[in-house]
């Protein structure tokens, strides 16, 4: 049984969260919020429950990492990381701004707590796994968490490093589908088919676990099973909704990569109260 | 006769040096026998990395290695390396300027009969053309051993280009490679012929020949192509009165693009390039390929006549 007050603490966190991704995108008057919103629960459960880190050492080396692959979601990622204190809440502010360290899709050189920059799709699976066999090389007892995009699953990078993942029996490392069912050209299925995903990865060798990605019972519980699955890497296959949270957003593709204007955010905001 | 051996053979010699440091991790991609790197991964099997016939995933999975410490060479066939997997070079190589050595072997016409699907004429142009990525190209055994250590040595993307046929050894073995510092061969005041890799012992045969003919030609050798030994070109660009370039590459964005712009921007003098002009190669041995596309000794003491003579 989950404790209530985390789980409460946790839906705090994820509205404002939530917020933060329509005001920093609004501001910037582009980005991404769909992804983001889809995304935003379940990064909010790693960075403020399951995820050993200390943003006053974010190069620590026994830190958990994080490794955004569909970086394009990255207003979820940055707004987890200056709300656990990585850089000022300020900052948000100056997203996709010129000089900011917070780029449009994320880049790891230009601010702390960003493990790899991403953006363009398939590539961040690839890269927690060199993370993962650097941590069974190294004996050292971190964990590697990646998240992935539905649409990202039509890349042939994605396959190549599920194999990889499987053939090296990286069980340090848990990647969560963020499964909302939408991509930029529409839904999955008919822009290109990825069902039946869990019985794909299963066949490629992982531990699949299928759970609700707006229910932090639901994904606090399927990282906690993570841990214990030795010798196959785990994967969390999350169904969500694209836009999660803003009735007049939800499950439509056009809220992928557009922001709101100022009175639809006014709107929205209402909705995350 | 000089000793031959391949630059690929010096790769994987380095390879075994370089393992003391447990940093150094290796990967290649179902190619470890033809890259050489095959010698680290018999003596430290647990820190090679076979990633299958999957590039994208070969450079990708590095990053990784490389953000978390460890200085991963990575290796498959130069046209691969390069081209199937720039995406992945561009973001984590160039980008985020990741410590990954990138190695291309079997680049080039000396491929041969594999034919021009696998003979890698642009992948010099590919890495010269990512910021503050550096490019380098041996000209042959020992310079390819020392250039590996080297590279292993400097913290940030390096692109190394090999080939896969013996290559005269013309290097000492007291000799200091030195990253970004072109090599003067042999001194001379009429021409001056710039060549790498493959070129480079060739370029020495036809200065040999020329100075029968009562014409001087310095030979440099130019092992790093980005970032290139400026100084050493416009010394040259002074003190000679034209420059003759050759390499295994299209001229178009190798050797002879980047000595080109230190020319036209610093010191205009007559150039000529040789190299594939533009076009893809074919099938054959290397011998007959560099013969009928005019990576020759022949070549170059003809183009260096005519531009003497203009």
């Amino acid at each position: 049984m989950i404790d209530e007050e985390l789980i409460n603490n946790l839906k705090k966190i994820a509205l404002q969260v939530r917020r933060d991704i329509l005001e920093m995108t609004t501001q910037a008057g582009s980005g991404h919020p769909g992804g983001s919103l889809s995304a935003a629960d379940i990064m909010v459960t790693l960075y403020f429950h399951k995820m050993r880190h200390n943003p006053k050492k974010p190069n620590w080396l026994d830190r958990d990492r994080f490794v955004l692959s569909k970086g394009h979601a990255c207003p979820a990622l940055y707004a987890c990381l200056a709300r656990s204190g990585y850089f000022s809440i300020k900052k948000l502010k100056t997203l996709r701004k010129l000089g900011s360290c917070l780029q449009g899709h994320p880049e790891s050189h230009r601010c702390p707590g960003i493990e790899a920059s991403t953006g363009p799709l398939g590539q961040g699976l690839s890269f927690a796994n060199g993370i993962a066999l650097a941590g069974k090389l190294d004996n050292k007892d971190y964990k590697v968490y990646v998240m992935l995009g539905d649409g990202e699953c039509d890349e042939g990078n994605i396959w190549e490093a599920a194999m990889l993942a499987a053939h090296y029996k990286l069980d340090n490392l848990t990647a969560i589908l963020d499964h909302n069912r939408l991509q930029i050209d529409g839904f999955n299925k008919d822009v290109m088919n990825i069902e039946p995903i869990n019985e794909k990865f299963e066949a490629f060798g992982w531990n699949v676990i299928v759970i609700d990605g707006h229910n932090f019972e639901h994904v606090i519980n399927a990282l906690d099973d993570a841990d214990k699955i030795k010798n196959k890497p785990t994967i969390i296959i999350a169904n969500t909704i694209k836009s999660k949270g803003i009735s007049f957003m939800e499950n439509q593709a056009e809220w992928h990569g557009k922001a709101l204007d100022k009175k639809q955010l006014k709107q929205a905001l209402k909705e995350l109260v | 006769m000089a000793e031959m051996k391949a630059t690929r053979d010096g790769y994987g010699e380095a390879l075994i040096e370089l393992g003391k440091d447990k940093r150094i991790v290796v990967l290649d991609a179902d190619l470890a026998e033809s890259t050489r790197s095959i010698k680290f991964k018999e003596k430290y099997p647990e820190r090679f990395f076979d990633v299958g016939i999957a590039e994208q995933n070969l450079v990708a999975t590095a990053a990784g290695l490389a953000a978390s410490g460890k200085i991963p060479f990575a290796s498959s066939f130069a046209v691969f390396i390069t081209g199937r997997a720039y995406g992945q070079v561009r973001l984590n190589a160039g980008i985020s300027h990741l410590n990954i050595k990138l190695v291309g072997s079997h680049a080039g016409l000396l491929t041969g009969e594999d034919g021009a699907s696998h003979q890698s004429l642009e992948d010099i142009s590919l890495m010269r053309g990512i910021p503050k990525m550096i490019v380098i190209q041996p000209c042959d055994f020992i310079e390819a051993k020392k250039a590996t250590i080297a590279i292993s040595k400097y913290k940030g993307p390096v692109y190394l280009r090999l080939g896969r046929t013996k290559l005269p050894i013309i290097t000492k073995k007291n000799y200091q490679f030195k990253i970004g510092k072109g090599v003067v061969l042999k001194d001379g005041k009429d021409i001056t012929i710039i060549a790498t890799g493959s070129l480079v012992h060739i370029a020495l045969e036809a200065a040999n020949e020329l100075k029968k003919q009562k014409i001087s030609a310095r030979v440099i050798n130019i092992h790093t192509i980005k970032p290139i030994d400026k100084n050493l070109i416009i010394k040259a660009a002074k003190e000679t009165k034209a420059i003759v370039t050759a390499e295994d590459h299209n001229i178009r964005g190798g050797l002879g693009s980047a000595v080109s712009e230190i020319l036209s921007e610093n010191h205009p003098i007559k150039i000529k390039c040789i190299g594939i002009n533009d076009q893809f190669g074919e099938s054959g041995k290397p011998d007959e390929l560099y013969k009928k596309y005019g990576l020759t000794k022949e070549n170059i003491i003809k183009t260096a006549k005519q531009l003497i003579k203009r």
